[in-house]
């Protein structure tokens, strides 16, 4: 495309054009539309903006100085100034140094379980929930809308309630306590929104679609992996994302349903930053605090683009 | 019980959805080889029964046989059906090779008879260049002849379409209607058509059912459907202009409305004797004569033009007759105006009676 402020020079440039200015009159404004920069609007709109950014990124800033300092220049109390001497020491005593109870063996071993928590969490749970959302979308069956119904009421009641029943339930099977205990749970937790996001998502997509593969030929199984999985990669994004934070932020499952060898991450940081003996290391608890935030963080990061395209998704058709 | 030239029997078959009874005991025998459209306004159960045919829905009570084969409760791909949908259903993340491939696969069949197929069907659809792109690259009109290429390499008894062309623009709807029915021609299967068009219908099908509230009105050849229509409904349904009706008295052979009376002779009724009563009588506005074909129709009369709309191929004028609005489709170079009287001629013979009651034909 040409550009229209040259287009516009050559108009002026125009012996006689320029000299009766008709054709410019006759064809309306030409060239970029005039912006004010700084026009009160924008000045307002920004102001707040970076207001609200200050507001939300201070602690964060706060937290990364804090954590590279020594306890020393600490104790001078200056918390929102930079540190004269910069040091990693906290960052390493978190990760492998720092004591819980008899362990002294850091965060690592937090992470690692929690790691082993996560992942097969949320691919137990992804997997459970597409296709039962995708069985109550497509394939009704008798009493299918009173178990979807059921299954939404139990994303209204509140997990305390459920606390002390599950752990007799997993105490019966003989899960409490281990981390495929703590999965089960995590998975079973997580059907309710998945269940109703994947339903939603695969009732929106066109139902003579899912006719003719069946005039097709296809059966439950091939219509879902090869008609409906690959058309729908934005919610399992979504889904995902969904898990991934809730499962690794989740507190309070963690400490309920795990012994202290298998505690996630969350638990342990806990652990470290509450402890009332001895020194408060603010350092140290600051690296903790950031390292465990580290995974979603990263995980929003990666994918933000693509969690807001998911959840547009089926807003508009096409 | 089975005959063997119905490619489709459909006995009492009923669906209903909780309360609402969406297909009510219908009949239906459809002929080998036959064009059939299912034509309705929405609603009427037109794309149910369809459905039902298709598999894709279990009906309540009744059965559907195909080739003599009872399939009530077969599987769609058991049937030996083929469908077309009005959004054409492409599967968007496949090429066109892999759309018409997808059902021959999940039969487990050789991929050199696969080829074969797809190469035949692309032969006969003239779409051999379009093999490797995806849908999103197709046109409308493109989209939808692989869609019925879908069909055709499956090598199916019965085709069926549902509403194809509503999706389409008019110049295109009307190619690919004449594409669907010269591939008809060539292929001799069986098809069901469902469409709320009047248009496809006359001019696609064999026969045409009319349905309305889950029931078929009429069952017929166009010709029988557009002169011949078994009750007002249909009547009023079928033609653009819509029938005119005069709503009167038939006594003894005559039809009087107000102080108009015309005699019904060469009206050929229903039954052969009925009785006196309040009747209905229909008219298509392009049966009325006017001009110099006034003279040979039996009947004469004349009224005064209040409104002329003119069409280009045919112009129609509005008129009153007995109190009541009245359409007349002249010729397109006919020049009147608003006031003119002019003469106008009927034939009961092309006219149609209804019992005002019922609305069933006399």
């Amino acid at each position: 495309m040409a550009d229209p402020a040259s287009l516009n020079t050559l108009a002026a440039l125009d012996p006689v054009h320029g000299r009766t200015g008709a054709v410019g009159d006759m064809a309306g404004p030409r060239g970029r539309r005039p912006r004010r920069a700084l026009s009160r609007g924008n000045i307002m709109l920004y102001g707040i903006l970076l207001l609200v950014s200050v507001y939300y990124l201070l602690p964060l800033w706060v937290m990364v100085m804090t954590s590279l300092k020594g306890m020393p220049e600490i104790r001078v109390g200056n918390i929102f100034a930079p540190p004269m001497e910069v040091t990693f020491q906290p960052w390493v005593k978190a990760w492998a140094e720092a004591c819980t109870g008899l362990n002294c063996d850091g965060l690592s071993r937090g992470f690692w379980n929690s790691v082993r928590i996560t992942v097969p969490s949320v691919v137990v749970s992804i997997a459970v929930a597409s296709v039962s959302g995708y069985a109550l979308a497509r394939w009704r069956f008798k009493g299918s809308e009173a178990f979807f119904a059921i299954l939404l009421i139990g994303a209204f009641i509140p997990y305390q309630v459920m606390l002390y029943p599950i752990v007799i339930l997993l105490r019966e099977l003989g899960l409490y306590g281990s981390l495929s205990g703590l999965v089960l749970v995590h998975t079973i937790f997580g059907m309710p929104i998945n269940v109703l996001l994947f339903r939603n998502y695969f009732a929106a997509m066109p139902e003579e679609l899912f006719k003719a593969a069946r005039v097709d030929g296809a059966g439950f199984w091939r219509i879902f992996f090869q008609i409906m999985m690959p058309m729908s990669l934005p919610i399992f994004v979504v889904s995902m994302i969904i898990q991934i934070t809730g499962i690794w932020n989740d507190f309070l499952f963690g400490v309920v349903f795990t012994v202290p060898e298998n505690y996630p991450m969350t638990v342990q940081l806990n652990n470290i930053v509450a402890s009332v003996q001895g020194v408060k290391e603010y350092n140290v608890n600051m690296a903790a605090t950031l390292l465990t935030g580290l995974v979603p963080l990263i995980v929003y990061f990666a994918s933000g683009k693509l969690f807001v395209r998911g959840i547009a998704a089926g807003a508009v058709k096409g | 019980m089975l005959v063997p030239n119905h490619s489709v029997r459909i006995r009492d078959l009923t669906l209903t959805f909780g309360a609402v009874t969406v297909l009510e005991a219908l009949n239906l025998d459809i002929h080998e080889g036959e064009f059939l459209v299912l034509l309705g306004s929405s609603g009427c159960g037109k794309s149910t029964l369809l459905n039902c045919i298709a598999g894709l829905l279990e009906p309540t009570d009744g059965q559907i046989f195909i080739k003599g084969r009872n399939v009530t409760w077969l599987e769609p791909s058991e049937r030996g059906i083929g469908m077309v949908f009005q959004s054409y259903a492409l599967y968007p993340q496949m090429t066109v090779r892999g759309n018409l491939s997808f059902g021959l696969k999940n039969a487990r069949m050789p991929q050199a008879e696969i080829d074969a197929r797809i190469a035949k069907a692309a032969r006969i659809l003239q779409m051999e260049s379009l093999l490797d792109r995806k849908p999103a690259a197709l046109s409308g009109g493109q989209r939808q002849r692989v869609a019925i290429g879908r069909a055709l390499v499956r090598d199916v008894d019965v085709f069926l379409f549902d509403e194809p062309l509503s999706n389409l623009d008019a110049k295109l709807r009307a190619d690919l209607r004449v594409e669907i029915k010269r591939l008809h021609q060539n292929l001799d299967n069986t098809m069901i058509y469902v469409t709320h068009d009047q248009v496809e219908a006359m001019t696609l099908a064999d026969r045409i059912a009319i349905m309305r509230a889950g029931k078929v009105l009429q069952l017929g050849t166009p010709d029988e459907i557009y002169n011949r229509p078994q009750n007002k409904y249909v009547a009023d349904f079928i033609g653009s202009p819509s029938m005119n009706f005069l709503d009167g008295h038939y006594e003894r052979g005559t039809f009087r409305s107000g102080d108009l009376s015309i005699s019904m002779d060469g009206y050929k009724l229903a039954m052969p004797q009925i009785a006196d009563r309040p009747a209905i009588l229909g008219i298509r506005p392009e049966h009325v004569a006017t001009g110099a074909l006034v003279a040979a129709a039996p009947i004469h009369g004349e009224v005064v033009v209040d409104l002329v709309e003119p069409m280009g191929s045919d112009t129609l004028v509005w008129a009153q007759v007995a109190g009541k609005p009245f359409r007349i489709r002249m010729d397109g170079q006919a020049r009147v105006a608003p006031g003119d009287r002019i003469p106008i001629g009927l034939d009961p013979a092309k006219a149609s009676l209804f019992d005002a009651k019922t609305e069933e034909r006399l």
